[in-house]
Protein backbone atom coordinates (compact mmCIF):
# COMPACT_ATOMS: atom_id res chain seq x y z
CA UNK A 1 0.00 0.00 0.00
CA UNK A 2 3.23 2.38 -0.16
CA UNK A 3 1.72 4.11 -3.19
CA UNK A 4 -1.55 5.39 -1.21
CA UNK A 5 0.52 7.71 0.12
CA UNK A 6 0.08 9.75 -3.06
CA UNK A 7 -3.36 10.74 -2.03
CA UNK A 8 -2.93 11.79 1.14
CA UNK A 9 0.42 13.78 0.36
CA UNK A 10 -2.06 16.18 -1.45
CA UNK A 11 -4.00 16.86 1.93
CA UNK A 12 -1.29 18.21 3.76
CA UNK A 13 2.54 17.79 2.78
CA UNK A 14 1.48 19.12 -0.87
CA UNK A 15 -2.04 20.86 -0.11
CA UNK A 16 -1.79 22.91 -3.28
CA UNK A 17 -3.92 26.41 -1.29
CA UNK A 18 -1.80 26.26 2.11
CA UNK A 19 1.24 25.15 1.18
CA UNK A 20 1.90 24.96 -2.35
CA UNK A 21 0.01 28.34 -2.61
CA UNK A 22 -1.42 27.41 -6.60
CA UNK A 23 -4.77 27.92 -7.68
CA UNK A 24 -5.49 31.10 -6.22
CA UNK A 25 -7.86 32.94 -8.70
CA UNK A 26 -10.81 30.36 -7.92
CA UNK A 27 -10.00 29.96 -4.65
CA UNK A 28 -10.55 33.33 -3.86
CA UNK A 29 -13.89 33.87 -6.42
CA UNK A 30 -15.69 30.81 -5.75
CA UNK A 31 -15.22 29.96 -1.94
CA UNK A 32 -18.38 32.68 -1.27
CA UNK A 33 -20.18 28.99 -0.21
CA UNK A 34 -19.43 25.89 0.79
CA UNK A 35 -21.37 24.56 -1.92
CA UNK A 36 -19.87 26.58 -4.56
CA UNK A 37 -16.27 26.40 -3.44
CA UNK A 38 -16.97 21.54 -2.85
CA UNK A 39 -18.41 22.25 -6.94
CA UNK A 40 -15.20 24.54 -8.07
CA UNK A 41 -12.41 21.97 -6.12
CA UNK A 42 -15.00 18.50 -7.86
CA UNK A 43 -14.80 20.10 -11.32
CA UNK A 44 -10.94 20.88 -10.98
CA UNK A 45 -10.35 17.28 -9.66
CA UNK A 46 -11.89 16.24 -13.12
CA UNK A 47 -9.73 17.95 -15.18
CA UNK A 48 -6.50 17.41 -12.74
CA UNK A 49 -7.36 13.27 -13.16
CA UNK A 50 -8.20 13.21 -17.01
CA UNK A 51 -4.95 15.42 -17.43
CA UNK A 52 -2.65 13.17 -14.90
CA UNK A 53 -3.47 10.15 -16.41
CA UNK A 54 -2.96 11.00 -20.30
CA UNK A 55 0.23 13.35 -19.70
CA UNK A 56 1.78 10.54 -18.18
CA UNK A 57 0.66 8.59 -21.07
CA UNK A 58 1.93 10.63 -23.83
CA UNK A 59 4.90 12.21 -22.19
CA UNK A 60 7.59 9.59 -23.79
CA UNK A 61 6.20 10.62 -27.31
CA UNK A 62 6.31 14.07 -27.04
CA UNK A 63 9.25 15.85 -27.85
CA UNK A 64 10.62 18.23 -24.97
CA UNK A 65 10.48 21.77 -27.28
CA UNK A 66 6.97 21.23 -27.73
CA UNK A 67 5.42 19.78 -24.50
CA UNK A 68 4.24 22.65 -22.65
CA UNK A 69 1.86 23.69 -26.08
CA UNK A 70 1.05 19.51 -25.68
CA UNK A 71 -0.20 19.83 -22.14
CA UNK A 72 -1.90 22.90 -22.69
CA UNK A 73 -3.91 21.74 -25.08
CA UNK A 74 -4.17 18.33 -23.88
CA UNK A 75 -5.73 20.28 -20.31
CA UNK A 76 -7.93 22.50 -22.63
CA UNK A 77 -9.47 19.76 -24.52
CA UNK A 78 -10.59 18.51 -20.91
CA UNK A 79 -11.72 21.80 -19.92
CA UNK A 80 -14.22 21.86 -22.84
CA UNK A 81 -15.53 18.40 -22.66
CA UNK A 82 -16.51 19.06 -18.61
CA UNK A 83 -17.75 22.64 -20.16
CA UNK A 84 -19.89 20.78 -22.34
CA UNK A 85 -20.90 18.27 -19.81
CA UNK A 86 -21.82 20.99 -17.47
CA UNK A 87 -23.79 22.95 -19.54
CA UNK A 88 -25.74 20.05 -20.68
CA UNK A 89 -26.40 18.27 -16.94
CA UNK A 90 -25.57 20.92 -14.39
CA UNK A 91 -26.59 24.25 -16.01
CA UNK A 92 -27.13 25.60 -12.47
CA UNK A 93 -23.87 25.06 -11.42
CA UNK A 94 -22.10 26.26 -14.69
CA UNK A 95 -23.65 29.69 -14.13
CA UNK A 96 -22.68 29.97 -10.94
CA UNK A 97 -19.21 29.30 -11.54
CA UNK A 98 -19.40 31.03 -14.62
CA UNK A 99 -15.75 32.46 -16.18
CA UNK A 100 -13.84 30.07 -13.52
CA UNK A 101 -15.00 27.05 -15.29
CA UNK A 102 -12.85 28.03 -18.56
CA UNK A 103 -10.11 29.39 -16.28
CA UNK A 104 -9.36 25.80 -15.47
CA UNK A 105 -7.37 25.53 -17.97
CA UNK A 106 -5.05 28.32 -16.42
CA UNK A 107 -5.22 26.84 -13.03
CA UNK A 108 -1.53 26.81 -11.86
CA UNK A 109 -2.14 23.34 -10.58
CA UNK A 110 -3.00 21.23 -13.41
CA UNK A 111 -0.71 22.34 -15.43
CA UNK A 112 2.02 22.38 -12.58
CA UNK A 113 0.66 18.70 -11.50
CA UNK A 114 1.61 17.75 -15.22
CA UNK A 115 4.57 19.19 -15.74
CA UNK A 116 6.30 18.82 -12.36
CA UNK A 117 4.72 15.10 -11.97
CA UNK A 118 2.76 13.71 -14.52
CA UNK A 119 5.24 13.67 -17.16
CA UNK A 120 7.94 11.31 -14.84
CA UNK A 121 5.66 9.34 -13.13
CA UNK A 122 3.61 5.88 -14.56
CA UNK A 123 -0.21 6.37 -15.13
CA UNK A 124 -1.26 4.37 -12.05
CA UNK A 125 0.89 7.07 -9.78
CA UNK A 126 0.16 9.93 -11.47
CA UNK A 127 -3.75 9.21 -11.36
CA UNK A 128 -3.24 8.97 -7.52
CA UNK A 129 -1.45 11.85 -7.79
CA UNK A 130 -4.10 13.48 -9.29
CA UNK A 131 -6.85 12.15 -7.03
CA UNK A 132 -4.67 13.43 -4.15
CA UNK A 133 -4.49 17.46 -4.93
CA UNK A 134 -7.65 17.56 -6.31
CA UNK A 135 -9.42 16.40 -3.35
CA UNK A 136 -6.80 18.45 -0.93
CA UNK A 137 -7.89 21.63 -3.49
CA UNK A 138 -11.54 20.42 -3.05
CA UNK A 139 -11.08 19.95 1.09
CA UNK A 140 -9.10 23.52 1.45
CA UNK A 141 -12.28 25.19 -0.68
CA UNK A 142 -15.10 23.87 1.28
CA UNK A 143 -13.18 24.48 4.31
CA UNK A 144 -12.48 27.92 2.88
CA UNK A 145 -16.22 28.03 1.50
CA UNK A 146 -18.02 26.87 5.26
CA UNK A 147 -15.99 29.82 7.11
CA UNK A 148 -17.25 32.05 4.63
CA UNK A 149 -20.62 31.24 4.64
CA UNK A 150 -21.23 31.02 8.73
CA UNK A 151 -19.66 34.29 9.01
CA UNK A 152 -20.91 36.14 5.49
CA UNK A 153 -24.59 34.45 5.48
CA UNK A 154 -25.26 32.92 8.51
CA UNK A 155 -25.83 29.43 6.81
CA UNK A 156 -23.86 26.01 5.81
CA UNK A 157 -24.39 24.53 2.66
CA UNK A 158 -27.59 26.47 2.08
CA UNK A 159 -28.93 26.13 5.71
CA UNK A 160 -29.60 29.03 7.51
CA UNK A 161 -29.00 29.29 11.13
CA UNK A 162 -29.45 33.04 11.37
CA UNK A 163 -32.21 35.50 10.43
CA UNK A 164 -30.98 37.90 7.32
CA UNK A 165 -27.57 38.66 6.31
CA UNK A 166 -24.40 37.64 8.27
CA UNK A 167 -21.12 39.90 8.29
CA UNK A 168 -21.30 40.63 4.57
CA UNK A 169 -17.94 41.61 4.07
CA UNK A 170 -16.94 37.84 3.84
CA UNK A 171 -19.07 36.71 0.84
CA UNK A 172 -17.48 39.78 -0.69
CA UNK A 173 -14.04 40.25 -2.21
CA UNK A 174 -12.22 41.50 0.98
CA UNK A 175 -13.26 38.79 2.98
CA UNK A 176 -11.71 35.99 0.54
CA UNK A 177 -8.26 37.45 1.53
CA UNK A 178 -9.26 38.20 4.87
CA UNK A 179 -10.29 34.08 5.40
CA UNK A 180 -7.40 33.19 3.17
CA UNK A 181 -4.71 34.85 5.35
CA UNK A 182 -5.87 33.43 8.84
CA UNK A 183 -6.99 29.98 8.12
CA UNK A 184 -3.19 30.09 6.28
CA UNK A 185 -2.09 31.22 9.42
CA UNK A 186 -3.71 28.27 11.27
CA UNK A 187 -2.46 25.60 9.16
CA UNK A 188 0.99 27.00 9.00
CA UNK A 189 0.76 26.66 13.01
CA UNK A 190 -0.54 23.20 12.81
CA UNK A 191 2.37 21.90 10.81
CA UNK A 192 4.82 23.62 12.95
CA UNK A 193 3.51 21.79 15.92
CA UNK A 194 3.57 18.41 13.97
CA UNK B 1 -18.07 59.46 -22.96
CA UNK B 2 -18.50 55.86 -22.36
CA UNK B 3 -14.76 55.45 -22.87
CA UNK B 4 -13.89 56.97 -20.23
CA UNK B 5 -16.55 55.26 -18.09
CA UNK B 6 -15.08 51.96 -19.29
CA UNK B 7 -11.92 53.30 -18.00
CA UNK B 8 -12.54 53.89 -14.46
CA UNK B 9 -15.50 51.20 -14.20
CA UNK B 10 -12.16 48.57 -15.27
CA UNK B 11 -9.46 50.22 -13.12
CA UNK B 12 -11.48 51.02 -9.82
CA UNK B 13 -14.46 49.70 -9.82
CA UNK B 14 -14.15 46.09 -10.49
CA UNK B 15 -10.22 46.07 -10.52
CA UNK B 16 -8.86 43.07 -12.15
CA UNK B 17 -7.52 41.99 -8.72
CA UNK B 18 -9.22 43.23 -5.97
CA UNK B 19 -12.76 42.64 -7.24
CA UNK B 20 -12.43 40.06 -9.86
CA UNK B 21 -9.91 37.81 -8.33
CA UNK B 22 -7.91 37.39 -11.84
CA UNK B 23 -3.90 37.23 -11.72
CA UNK B 24 -3.61 36.91 -8.06
CA UNK B 25 -0.54 33.49 -8.45
CA UNK B 26 1.64 36.65 -9.83
CA UNK B 27 -0.01 38.94 -7.70
CA UNK B 28 1.53 37.51 -4.57
CA UNK B 29 4.69 36.07 -6.11
CA UNK B 30 6.05 39.18 -7.77
CA UNK B 31 5.08 41.48 -5.63
CA UNK B 32 7.77 41.74 -3.06
CA UNK B 33 9.80 44.42 -4.71
CA UNK B 34 8.30 47.71 -6.23
CA UNK B 35 10.80 47.46 -8.91
CA UNK B 36 9.65 43.52 -10.27
CA UNK B 37 6.15 44.48 -9.79
CA UNK B 38 6.25 47.72 -12.80
CA UNK B 39 8.08 45.69 -14.75
CA UNK B 40 5.24 42.56 -14.47
CA UNK B 41 2.85 44.92 -15.15
CA UNK B 42 4.18 46.46 -18.29
CA UNK B 43 4.21 43.12 -19.35
CA UNK B 44 1.04 41.71 -18.19
CA UNK B 45 -0.60 44.97 -19.89
CA UNK B 46 1.20 44.71 -23.35
CA UNK B 47 0.34 40.83 -23.29
CA UNK B 48 -3.53 41.77 -22.31
CA UNK B 49 -4.24 44.25 -24.74
CA UNK B 50 -2.67 42.88 -27.88
CA UNK B 51 -4.80 38.88 -26.35
CA UNK B 52 -7.74 40.68 -26.33
CA UNK B 53 -7.48 42.24 -29.79
CA UNK B 54 -6.31 38.97 -31.27
CA UNK B 55 -9.30 36.78 -29.76
CA UNK B 56 -12.10 39.41 -30.13
CA UNK B 57 -11.09 39.31 -34.13
CA UNK B 58 -10.77 35.43 -33.85
CA UNK B 59 -14.03 34.84 -31.87
CA UNK B 60 -16.14 37.80 -34.21
CA UNK B 61 -14.37 36.80 -37.78
CA UNK B 62 -14.36 32.64 -37.50
CA UNK B 63 -15.79 31.52 -34.28
CA UNK B 64 -19.06 32.97 -34.11
CA UNK B 65 -20.24 33.47 -37.80
CA UNK B 66 -19.79 28.96 -37.68
CA UNK B 67 -21.19 28.59 -34.71
CA UNK B 68 -17.88 27.23 -33.02
CA UNK B 69 -18.21 29.16 -29.57
CA UNK B 70 -17.20 26.15 -27.75
CA UNK B 71 -14.04 26.62 -29.13
CA UNK B 72 -13.36 29.09 -27.26
CA UNK B 73 -11.29 28.01 -24.46
CA UNK B 74 -8.94 25.87 -26.22
CA UNK B 75 -8.60 28.76 -29.40
CA UNK B 76 -7.72 31.69 -26.92
CA UNK B 77 -5.44 29.88 -24.70
CA UNK B 78 -3.04 28.44 -27.47
CA UNK B 79 -3.34 32.13 -28.95
CA UNK B 80 -2.06 33.20 -25.85
CA UNK B 81 0.02 31.25 -25.56
CA UNK B 82 1.59 31.65 -29.28
CA UNK B 83 1.59 35.57 -28.21
CA UNK B 84 3.42 35.00 -25.32
CA UNK B 85 6.44 33.26 -26.88
CA UNK B 86 6.40 35.52 -29.98
CA UNK B 87 6.59 38.60 -27.49
CA UNK B 88 9.88 36.53 -25.78
CA UNK B 89 11.55 36.33 -29.20
CA UNK B 90 10.82 40.03 -30.05
CA UNK B 91 11.79 41.01 -26.87
CA UNK B 92 15.00 39.01 -26.50
CA UNK B 93 15.78 41.01 -30.10
CA UNK B 94 15.18 44.19 -29.35
CA UNK B 95 15.39 44.25 -25.61
CA UNK B 96 17.99 41.89 -23.98
CA UNK B 97 18.16 43.92 -20.78
CA UNK B 98 14.27 44.14 -20.70
CA UNK B 99 13.97 40.30 -20.96
CA UNK B 100 16.71 39.85 -18.70
CA UNK B 101 14.99 41.52 -15.80
CA UNK B 102 11.56 39.89 -16.49
CA UNK B 103 13.43 36.36 -16.74
CA UNK B 104 10.55 33.41 -16.07
CA UNK B 105 7.59 36.33 -15.62
CA UNK B 106 7.39 36.05 -19.08
CA UNK B 107 6.48 32.81 -20.06
CA UNK B 108 4.43 32.75 -16.65
CA UNK B 109 2.34 35.18 -18.00
CA UNK B 110 0.64 32.60 -20.36
CA UNK B 111 -0.91 30.60 -17.43
CA UNK B 112 -1.91 34.17 -15.89
CA UNK B 113 -5.65 33.68 -15.47
CA UNK B 114 -6.27 37.76 -16.14
CA UNK B 115 -5.11 37.47 -19.88
CA UNK B 116 -7.53 34.48 -20.73
CA UNK B 117 -9.77 36.01 -18.00
CA UNK B 118 -10.14 39.27 -20.03
CA UNK B 119 -10.32 37.25 -23.39
CA UNK B 120 -13.43 35.28 -22.58
CA UNK B 121 -15.07 38.47 -20.70
CA UNK B 122 -14.96 40.88 -23.25
CA UNK B 123 -16.73 38.53 -26.16
CA UNK B 124 -18.91 36.65 -23.11
CA UNK B 125 -20.16 39.97 -21.48
CA UNK B 126 -22.85 42.00 -21.48
CA UNK B 127 -21.71 45.78 -20.59
CA UNK B 128 -23.51 48.18 -19.25
CA UNK B 129 -21.74 51.93 -18.21
CA UNK B 130 -23.47 54.57 -16.65
CA UNK B 131 -26.97 53.73 -17.40
CA UNK B 132 -26.64 53.12 -20.84
CA UNK B 133 -28.59 49.67 -21.88
CA UNK B 134 -26.17 46.75 -21.25
CA UNK B 135 -24.68 45.63 -24.50
CA UNK B 136 -21.69 43.44 -25.99
CA UNK B 137 -18.40 45.70 -26.05
CA UNK B 138 -17.32 46.62 -29.71
CA UNK B 139 -13.35 45.85 -30.80
CA UNK B 140 -12.25 49.93 -29.60
CA UNK B 141 -14.45 50.01 -26.53
CA UNK B 142 -12.80 46.33 -26.36
CA UNK B 143 -9.02 47.51 -26.52
CA UNK B 144 -9.86 50.43 -23.90
CA UNK B 145 -11.50 48.07 -21.50
CA UNK B 146 -8.24 45.57 -21.89
CA UNK B 147 -5.58 48.68 -21.67
CA UNK B 148 -7.60 49.83 -18.56
CA UNK B 149 -8.17 46.55 -16.93
CA UNK B 150 -4.14 46.04 -17.17
CA UNK B 151 -3.78 49.60 -15.31
CA UNK B 152 -5.95 48.49 -12.90
CA UNK B 153 -3.44 45.73 -12.39
CA UNK B 154 -0.57 47.61 -12.15
CA UNK B 155 -1.91 49.89 -10.36
CA UNK B 156 -2.87 47.12 -7.36
CA UNK B 157 0.47 45.38 -7.36
CA UNK B 158 2.46 48.98 -7.19
CA UNK B 159 0.38 49.83 -4.61
CA UNK B 160 0.32 46.43 -3.04
CA UNK B 161 4.50 46.31 -3.87
CA UNK B 162 4.74 49.52 -1.62
CA UNK B 163 3.02 47.75 1.60
CA UNK B 164 4.75 45.00 0.95
CA UNK B 165 8.36 46.73 1.14
CA UNK B 166 7.11 48.70 4.73
CA UNK B 167 5.98 45.04 5.93
CA UNK B 168 9.00 43.65 5.23
CA UNK B 169 10.94 45.96 7.78
CA UNK B 170 8.07 45.25 10.42
CA UNK B 171 7.87 42.81 13.43
CA UNK B 172 5.21 40.82 12.29
CA UNK B 173 4.40 37.83 14.63
CA UNK B 174 6.01 33.93 13.74
CA UNK B 175 2.44 32.90 12.12
CA UNK B 176 1.68 35.72 9.76
CA UNK B 177 5.37 36.06 8.00
CA UNK B 178 5.35 35.86 4.48
CA UNK B 179 2.23 35.40 3.08
CA UNK B 180 -0.66 35.14 5.72
CA UNK B 181 -0.16 39.29 6.80
CA UNK B 182 0.14 39.92 2.78
CA UNK B 183 -3.47 38.52 2.33
CA UNK B 184 -4.71 40.41 4.96
CA UNK B 185 -3.51 43.17 3.71
CA UNK B 186 -4.78 43.03 0.18
CA UNK B 187 -8.28 42.03 1.93
CA UNK B 188 -8.50 45.61 3.77
CA UNK B 189 -6.94 46.84 0.23
CA UNK B 190 -10.18 45.01 -1.52
CA UNK B 191 -12.10 46.69 1.52
CA UNK B 192 -11.32 49.81 0.28
CA UNK B 193 -11.33 49.30 -3.28
CA UNK B 194 -14.93 48.20 -2.64
CA UNK B 195 -16.25 52.01 -1.81
CA UNK B 196 -15.59 52.48 -5.60
CA UNK B 197 -18.75 50.72 -6.37
CA UNK B 198 -21.40 52.47 -7.97
CA UNK B 199 -19.42 55.37 -9.44
CA UNK B 200 -19.97 54.18 -12.88
CA UNK C 1 13.29 9.40 -21.90
CA UNK C 2 11.12 11.98 -24.74
CA UNK C 3 11.92 11.47 -28.15
CA UNK C 4 14.49 13.83 -29.84
CA UNK C 5 13.11 16.99 -30.22
CA UNK C 6 13.50 16.87 -34.16
CA UNK C 7 11.60 19.10 -36.20
CA UNK C 8 9.85 15.97 -38.16
CA UNK C 9 8.89 15.03 -34.82
CA UNK C 10 7.58 17.78 -33.16
CA UNK C 11 5.10 18.87 -36.54
CA UNK C 12 3.72 15.08 -36.39
CA UNK C 13 3.66 15.38 -32.59
CA UNK C 14 1.55 18.79 -33.02
CA UNK C 15 -0.64 17.52 -35.36
CA UNK C 16 -1.64 14.05 -33.70
CA UNK C 17 -2.48 15.96 -31.01
CA UNK C 18 -4.56 18.74 -32.54
CA UNK C 19 -5.89 16.22 -34.41
CA UNK C 20 -7.15 13.63 -31.30
CA UNK C 21 -8.47 16.51 -29.32
CA UNK C 22 -10.65 18.07 -32.30
CA UNK C 23 -12.06 14.80 -32.58
CA UNK C 24 -12.05 14.59 -28.70
CA UNK C 25 -14.09 18.37 -28.34
CA UNK C 26 -16.14 17.35 -31.38
CA UNK C 27 -17.53 14.48 -30.24
CA UNK C 28 -17.97 15.80 -26.70
CA UNK C 29 -20.29 18.95 -28.44
CA UNK C 30 -21.94 16.74 -31.23
CA UNK C 31 -23.26 14.51 -27.52
CA UNK C 32 -24.08 17.48 -25.15
CA UNK C 33 -25.48 19.61 -28.21
CA UNK C 34 -29.46 18.21 -27.23
CA UNK C 35 -28.91 18.21 -23.78
CA UNK C 36 -27.46 21.84 -23.64
CA UNK C 37 -30.17 23.12 -25.75
CA UNK C 38 -32.87 21.12 -24.02
CA UNK C 39 -31.67 22.31 -20.31
CA UNK C 40 -31.36 26.43 -21.92
CA UNK C 41 -35.10 25.40 -23.32
CA UNK C 42 -36.58 24.17 -19.50
CA UNK C 43 -34.67 27.56 -17.60
CA UNK C 44 -36.80 29.59 -19.88
CA UNK C 45 -39.82 27.67 -20.12
CA UNK C 46 -39.86 27.64 -16.20
CA UNK C 47 -39.26 31.23 -15.68
CA UNK C 48 -41.95 31.96 -17.79
CA UNK C 49 -44.12 29.40 -16.26
CA UNK C 50 -42.91 31.40 -12.75
CA UNK C 51 -44.44 35.06 -14.65
CA UNK C 52 -47.71 34.26 -15.98
CA UNK C 53 -50.91 32.28 -15.17
CA UNK C 54 -51.15 28.40 -16.35
CA UNK C 55 -51.04 27.80 -19.92
CA UNK C 56 -51.03 24.99 -22.00
CA UNK C 57 -48.88 24.22 -24.90
CA UNK C 58 -45.30 26.17 -26.07
CA UNK C 59 -45.06 29.71 -25.67
CA UNK C 60 -44.08 31.38 -28.98
CA UNK C 61 -40.87 32.84 -29.48
CA UNK C 62 -40.54 36.43 -31.29
CA UNK C 63 -38.67 39.45 -31.32
CA UNK C 64 -39.56 43.13 -31.36
CA UNK C 65 -37.95 46.37 -31.53
CA UNK C 66 -39.81 48.67 -28.87
CA UNK C 67 -37.59 52.37 -29.29
CA UNK C 68 -34.62 51.23 -30.65
CA UNK C 69 -33.98 47.74 -28.51
CA UNK C 70 -34.78 44.84 -29.27
CA UNK C 71 -36.60 42.54 -26.87
CA UNK C 72 -37.32 39.01 -26.77
CA UNK C 73 -40.82 38.15 -25.64
CA UNK C 74 -42.98 34.64 -25.37
CA UNK C 75 -46.57 35.18 -26.21
CA UNK C 76 -48.70 31.74 -24.05
CA UNK C 77 -51.78 31.58 -25.41
CA UNK C 78 -55.07 32.85 -23.62
CA UNK C 79 -51.96 33.78 -20.57
CA UNK C 80 -50.49 36.44 -22.16
CA UNK C 81 -46.97 37.89 -22.89
CA UNK C 82 -43.73 37.15 -20.80
CA UNK C 83 -41.10 39.74 -21.91
CA UNK C 84 -37.28 39.49 -21.08
CA UNK C 85 -36.47 43.18 -20.36
CA UNK C 86 -33.02 44.19 -19.49
CA UNK C 87 -31.75 47.48 -17.63
CA UNK C 88 -27.91 48.96 -16.12
CA UNK C 89 -28.61 48.08 -11.93
CA UNK C 90 -26.21 49.30 -9.56
CA UNK C 91 -23.48 46.79 -10.42
CA UNK C 92 -24.41 45.65 -14.07
CA UNK C 93 -26.85 44.23 -16.26
CA UNK C 94 -30.25 43.38 -14.17
CA UNK C 95 -32.33 40.83 -17.04
CA UNK C 96 -35.74 40.33 -15.76
CA UNK C 97 -38.78 37.76 -16.95
CA UNK C 98 -41.89 39.97 -16.63
CA UNK C 99 -45.23 38.23 -17.21
CA UNK C 100 -48.33 40.37 -18.50
CA UNK C 101 -51.36 39.15 -18.84
CA UNK C 102 -54.31 39.39 -21.28
CA UNK C 103 -55.76 42.14 -19.87
CA UNK C 104 -52.20 44.63 -19.39
CA UNK C 105 -51.58 43.76 -15.58
CA UNK C 106 -48.58 42.47 -14.71
CA UNK C 107 -48.92 38.74 -13.30
CA UNK C 108 -45.37 38.25 -11.97
CA UNK C 109 -41.35 39.12 -12.62
CA UNK C 110 -38.51 36.86 -11.70
CA UNK C 111 -34.73 37.67 -12.12
CA UNK C 112 -32.80 35.81 -14.39
CA UNK C 113 -29.45 37.52 -13.72
CA UNK C 114 -28.18 40.49 -12.04
CA UNK C 115 -24.70 41.60 -10.60
CA UNK C 116 -26.09 43.91 -7.70
CA UNK C 117 -24.26 44.33 -4.23
CA UNK C 118 -25.07 41.12 -1.63
CA UNK C 119 -27.33 42.24 1.01
CA UNK C 120 -28.16 45.53 -0.93
CA UNK C 121 -29.37 45.41 -4.26
CA UNK C 122 -29.17 41.94 -4.14
CA UNK C 123 -32.24 41.34 -2.19
CA UNK C 124 -34.56 42.00 -5.37
CA UNK C 125 -33.98 38.56 -5.05
CA UNK C 126 -35.00 37.46 -1.52
CA UNK C 127 -36.88 40.54 -0.24
CA UNK C 128 -40.69 39.05 -0.50
CA UNK C 129 -42.23 42.72 0.24
CA UNK C 130 -40.15 43.83 -2.63
CA UNK C 131 -41.57 41.38 -5.50
CA UNK C 132 -44.56 40.97 -4.23
CA UNK C 133 -45.70 44.51 -5.06
CA UNK C 134 -45.10 43.59 -8.71
CA UNK C 135 -47.36 40.64 -8.44
CA UNK C 136 -51.04 41.53 -10.28
CA UNK C 137 -49.61 45.47 -10.84
CA UNK C 138 -52.00 47.23 -12.81
CA UNK C 139 -49.53 49.42 -14.68
CA UNK C 140 -52.95 51.85 -15.98
CA UNK C 141 -54.14 52.36 -12.31
CA UNK C 142 -50.70 52.45 -10.72
CA UNK C 143 -47.00 54.26 -12.19
CA UNK C 144 -44.49 52.17 -12.56
CA UNK C 145 -41.19 54.52 -10.66
CA UNK C 146 -40.23 54.12 -6.75
CA UNK C 147 -41.94 56.51 -4.31
CA UNK C 148 -38.92 58.73 -4.47
CA UNK C 149 -39.57 59.87 -8.28
CA UNK C 150 -43.30 59.95 -7.69
CA UNK C 151 -44.20 56.67 -8.55
CA UNK C 152 -46.06 53.33 -6.81
CA UNK C 153 -42.89 51.38 -6.06
CA UNK C 154 -41.84 50.94 -2.78
CA UNK C 155 -37.65 50.48 -3.25
CA UNK C 156 -35.25 48.41 -1.46
CA UNK C 157 -34.11 50.02 1.53
CA UNK C 158 -30.27 51.53 0.82
CA UNK C 159 -31.00 50.14 -2.77
CA UNK C 160 -33.13 53.04 -4.93
CA UNK C 161 -30.37 52.79 -8.06
CA UNK C 162 -31.47 48.60 -8.02
CA UNK C 163 -35.11 49.35 -7.55
CA UNK C 164 -35.25 52.27 -10.17
CA UNK C 165 -33.60 49.67 -12.82
CA UNK C 166 -35.86 47.04 -11.81
CA UNK C 167 -39.12 49.28 -11.74
CA UNK C 168 -37.80 50.59 -15.15
CA UNK C 169 -37.06 47.03 -16.62
CA UNK C 170 -40.74 46.24 -15.72
CA UNK C 171 -42.14 49.63 -17.51
CA UNK C 172 -39.84 48.87 -20.51
CA UNK C 173 -41.86 45.26 -20.59
CA UNK C 174 -45.38 46.74 -20.47
CA UNK C 175 -44.40 49.40 -22.95
CA UNK C 176 -43.18 46.02 -25.27
CA UNK C 177 -46.52 44.60 -24.63
CA UNK C 178 -48.70 47.53 -25.35
CA UNK C 179 -47.04 47.62 -29.29
CA UNK C 180 -47.34 43.85 -29.68
CA UNK C 181 -51.03 43.84 -28.09
CA UNK C 182 -51.69 46.64 -30.31
CA UNK C 183 -52.18 49.37 -27.99
CA UNK C 184 -50.71 52.77 -26.85
CA UNK C 185 -47.58 53.03 -25.01
CA UNK C 186 -47.26 54.07 -21.35
CA UNK C 187 -46.05 57.31 -20.80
Amino acid sequence: MSKLHFITDGFVKNNPTFVLVLGMCPTLATTTSAMNGLEMGLATMFVLILSNIVISLVAPMVPDKVRIPVYITVIATFVTVLQLLMQAFTPAVYETLGLFIPLIVVNCIVLGRAEGFANKHSVGESALDGIGVGLGFTLSLTVIGIVREILGSGAVFGWKFIQGDGILAFVMAPGAFLVLGYLMVLFNKYLAKK
Amino acid sequence: MEYFLIFVSAIFVNNILLAQFLGICPFLGVSNKLSTATGMSGAVCFVITLATVVTYLLNHYLLVPFGLEFLQTISFILVIAALVQMVEIVLKKISPSLYQALGIFLPLITTNCAVLGVAITVVTKEFAFGGAAPHMLNLGQAVVYAIATSLGYGLAMCLFAGLREHLAGNDVPKAFKGLPIALITVGIMAMAFLGFSGIV
Amino acid sequence: MATASTLKNMALCLTAVCLICSAVVGGAYALTKDPIDAAAQAKTTASIAAVLPAFEGVPEQGTVDVNGTEYTYYKAEGAGYAVISTTSGFGGALTLMVGIDTAGVVHNTTVLSHSETPGLGAKCTTDTHFMEQFQGFDPAAKSLAVKKDGGDVDAITASTITSRAYALAVSNAVNVYHQLAGGQSNE
